[in-house]
Order: C-alpha cells, then structure tokens, then sequence
C-alpha cells in the first residue's frame, strides 16, 4: 500500500492567498496542482514536503486566451483543456500533437500545465513543446512577477527556476504568422512517457507573409489557392527543436537551429538537422531503452517533425496535415 | 483536519489525516467499497470516480481536495428507477469477467457518452485507454460502450413527443 508520508494540508483561495501560505510555511512546502505527479512522488517519498499549498480553487489560472500578440495559458489549464482548445491547435499544432500523448485520457482531465512543467520530469513532453515555441513562462511572486524563457526555466531534473515562494501562473509563445509546427513522440505503451520526443516550429521564407497569419487565422484566406502550392523553393526563415528524454541541453537543439536557418526546406535538411539534434544529446540507457536506441529517436523524430511542421507551414492555418 | 464530501448526493462529514488518498476515503471511511483499488500508481484505472463532473484516478488525488466537492462512486450510477443503461449493457453483453475494472470503465463510459452519445469504436478505446482490464476483456467492453450509445440514443428518441 503505498500512501504519503505524513504532510499539513492548507486550500489557498488566490493567487495572493497561495503566495501568503508559501512564505508562511517556507521552502519546505510544495503548491499541489492536479497532484497526478506530486502525489505519485510522495508515495515513493522522492517527494516529502511539509506542508502542501491546494491551488485548484485557483480557477482564474484555468483560461486560454490570445490577446496582445501572444497565445496565454494558464498555469492551471487542465491538459484536456489544452488539448481540446481550438484557440491552441490552430495557432500552434504542436500543443495538440503532445497533449494527444500525454498520459492517458483521465490523467489528462486533472493533470495540469503548469504542475507538469513545474515537476520538470527530464522527459516532461511539454517542456520540449514549449522549448520548441521558445515561450515565456511567468512566475509571480510577492515581490511582484517576472518572466523567464522556457529554455532557462529548468536548472536540471525535477529542478526548476521557480522558488521558494513562487508561483508560475502562465505560459506565454509569441503568435508569429505563417508558421507551422508539430511533434513526434514514441512510447512503449499509451500514457507512458517517451522514449524519446522530439517538436519542431518552423517559419519558411516567402511563406509567411502572403498566407493567412498566426492572430488572423481562420479568416477567409485560409481557404486560398495559394495555401500549400509554392512549398518546393521555400528556404526555412526560422527553425525552433525541442527534445525530451533524450539528455538535449534545455530541452532544445540549438545548433540545428542555427543550421537550419536559411536552409531549403527539404528532406536533406531535415536529415542533416537530426544528425546535429542526435549528436548533441546526451541520453542514457535505462528501461526504457538503450542510450544509442534515444540518440536515434532524437535524430529520426527530429526528421518527422520537420518535416510535419514544414507541410503546416506550406499549407497555412487552414490546411489539414 | 476536517472534511465534507458529497458522495452520491449524500453529504459527509469526517475527521481525516491530509495525507489519505481519495480511494481510501470512499473504501475505508464510507465503506463504498465498488471502487476499488489497483495498482495504486494511477495507471489502471480501477479506482475511477467522478469528482465534480470528470473522472478522475482516486489513487492520486487526496481526499482533501475532495473537500466541498461532489464525488460519484459507481453505487452512484444508477437511480431509483435502476440501474443506468451503461450498467445495463455491460450486463447485457458480458462487459466483465472477474468485475475488478468494471466500476471505473463503467464510470468513465458514462462519461464518454455525456459528452459524445455516438462515439466510433476508436474513440471509445481511446477514452479507456487509461484502464486496463487484465482478462483482456476489452472486446466486450467497447461492445458495451457501444450498445449503451445505441440503446440510450433509442431511450431518448422514445421521450420525443
């Protein structure tokens, strides 16, 4: 029987109020979220805080909203929120790709993301999805809040920027027109963390500006001629890569990046970008799998979600890939 | 500490350590012993109810946070007028073999059909997936999934005037 250890409970009722308890109770007391990665640590006693902080009266961090350029989420957004989010999916295709995987159906009904990117699970999918989106995470403290990139939001495994006495309260990516994006994972079983993960958000040259963008989407030109005809000379304008599981520095591969940028968008592109991917993993063998298995997975995954995220680009917001 | 759940619409009051699980509550405190508990990691799925208006892993969720909740057990499926049409179904077309799972797909079957009264064979196991049935009974379960759409999609059409 497995059961936590023992631990004091407090229910905060805002923002203000959980920010009030943490210092009241100090480094020793963890904010409990949808719990479905707290709760399973404490029973193994990985996890054994003090006191536990209930922020899930906190339903003003439960929204997703586009407004001032950028996609919002709140840092009490349920992963089935996310994933059955319209507002996400057709901004960024990618959230969905990851939420479709991520655990199973139920877990996704309470897990939360903010919680999961607070765990900072080395092979956390969202992490790689926002590393990908370069997006800015929000951390509110007494003090006032300040923002963090997502790719300097994790100092190691299960280890985060957040401190004690902080809150992360939202996710911020920056709608930039005319891209597209998308993930590729593979798991030993549904619900399982990854083996390996790799997502991708691409821009193309030429591309952008003459279909339907990011804020605009769904407006009449998703339907144009034009979406999706002109993708053979298209170079790559901007290429993001986020990896998990895989051992990737901040959950990113940024010398494929670079070696992207500007490059044509084709499949030797793609293959020479997971080569570099590949090659900057550090990865370890484990029972998932081994580390050489991992490093392939991060070349070939970072190939098809290239690849995926390319044919969204080409296709514009209204395009089905 | 102290806490009041609504379980199957009856209001419960009791004196608990924060540190108990939402599973033991129902099971232990209540004596609502038709969820039940499995693998204890929050993978199987046998320990489902509904907390407000969502299933959820009792394993891994703290009887705390149930506090001024409303929790549904599979004792709460049915009605005075009997049992619920999901129950009916996995009767009726031998949805169980041991029963061990049978509370938590029936719960979260209902759920699914709340919110997608037709669904296709691939979205009903993609709403289980989170359940695992160790008789492997599966077939007969989205065959159950399957009839209570149909039968409820006819219980409805028959209330039309």
């Amino acid at each position: 029987m497995q059961v936590p250890a023992y631990v004091e409970y407090e229910k905060a009722t805002s923002v203000q109020h959980a920010l009030t308890l943490l210092a009241r109770f100090g480094p020793e007391a963890r904010i409990l979220a949808g719990g479905h990665s707290l709760i399973p640590m404490m029973k193994l006693r990985l996890a054994q805080p003090e006191t536990l902080i209930d922020i899930n009266a906190l339903t003003d961090l439960r929204y997703i909203k586009a407004t001032g350029g950028e996609l919002r989420i709140g840092a009490m957004t349920r992963h089935a929120d996310l994933l059955s989010s319209a507002l996400a999916g057709q901004h960024f295709a990618i959230l969905h790709d990851a939420e479709r995987v991520i655990a199973d159906p139920i877990v996704r009904l309470w897990g939360t993301v903010g919680g999961s990117l607070c765990q900072a699970d080395p092979s956390e999918d969202l992490s790689a999805a926002f590393a990908a989106l370069k997006a800015t995470m929000v951390i509110a403290s007494l003090d006032g809040t300040r923002t963090v990139s997502a790719r300097q939001f994790h100092v190691g495994p299960f280890e985060t920027v957040v401190e004690p006495g902080e809150i992360l309260t939202e996710i911020r990516i920056a709608i930039e027109p005319g891209g597209g994006s998308a993930y590729e994972k593979v798991g030993r079983r549904v619900g399982d963390w990854p083996v390996g993960a790799a997502g991708a958000a691409v821009w193309l040259d030429g591309a952008g500006d003459s279909r339907a963008g990011g804020s605009k989407a769904g407006d009449s030109k998703a339907g144009d001629s034009k979406a999706g005809d002109s993708k053979a000379g298209d170079s790559i304008r901007e290429a993001r890569i986020g990896l998990t599981a895989v051992g990737a520095e901040h959950f990113s591969a940024a010398a494929a990046e670079e070696f992207l940028r500007g490059a044509p968008a084709s499949e030797e592109s793609y293959a020479r970008a997971g080569q570099i991917a590949a090659e900057h993993c550090n990865p370890v063998s484990d029972q998932r799998g081994p580390a050489e298995y991992k490093r392939h997975l991060a070349c070939e995954l970072t190939v098809r979600a290239l690849r995926r995220a390319v044919a969204r680009a080409a296709a514009g917001p209204g395009g089905v890939t | 500490m102290q806490i009041t759940v609504n379980v199957n619409g009856t209001e419960h009051a009791r004196v608990i350590e924060p540190r108990l699980l939402l599973i033991h509550f129902i099971r232990d405190e209540l004596g609502l012993t038709g969820s039940h508990w499995g693998c204890d990691t929050s993978n199987c799925g046998a320990c489902v109810v509904w907390l407000d208006e969502t299933p959820v892993k009792s394993c891994t969720v703290l009887a705390a946070m149930a506090d001024g909740r409303n929790v549904m057990t599979v004792e709460g499926l049915g009605s005075d007028r009997g049992l619920d049409v999901v129950q009916q179904a996995f009767a009726r077309c031998h949805g169980l073999q041991c029963g061990f799972c049978t509370p938590g797909m029936m719960l979260t079957a209902r759920w699914l059909l709340d919110h997608h009264p037709d669904p296709s064979d691939a979205e009903i196991r993609e709403a289980l997936s989170g359940q695992i049935c160790r008789c492997t009974g599966y077939e007969n379960i989205v065959r159950s999934v399957r009839w209570a759409a149909e039968q409820q999609a006819v219980n409805n059409h028959g209330q039309q005037p």
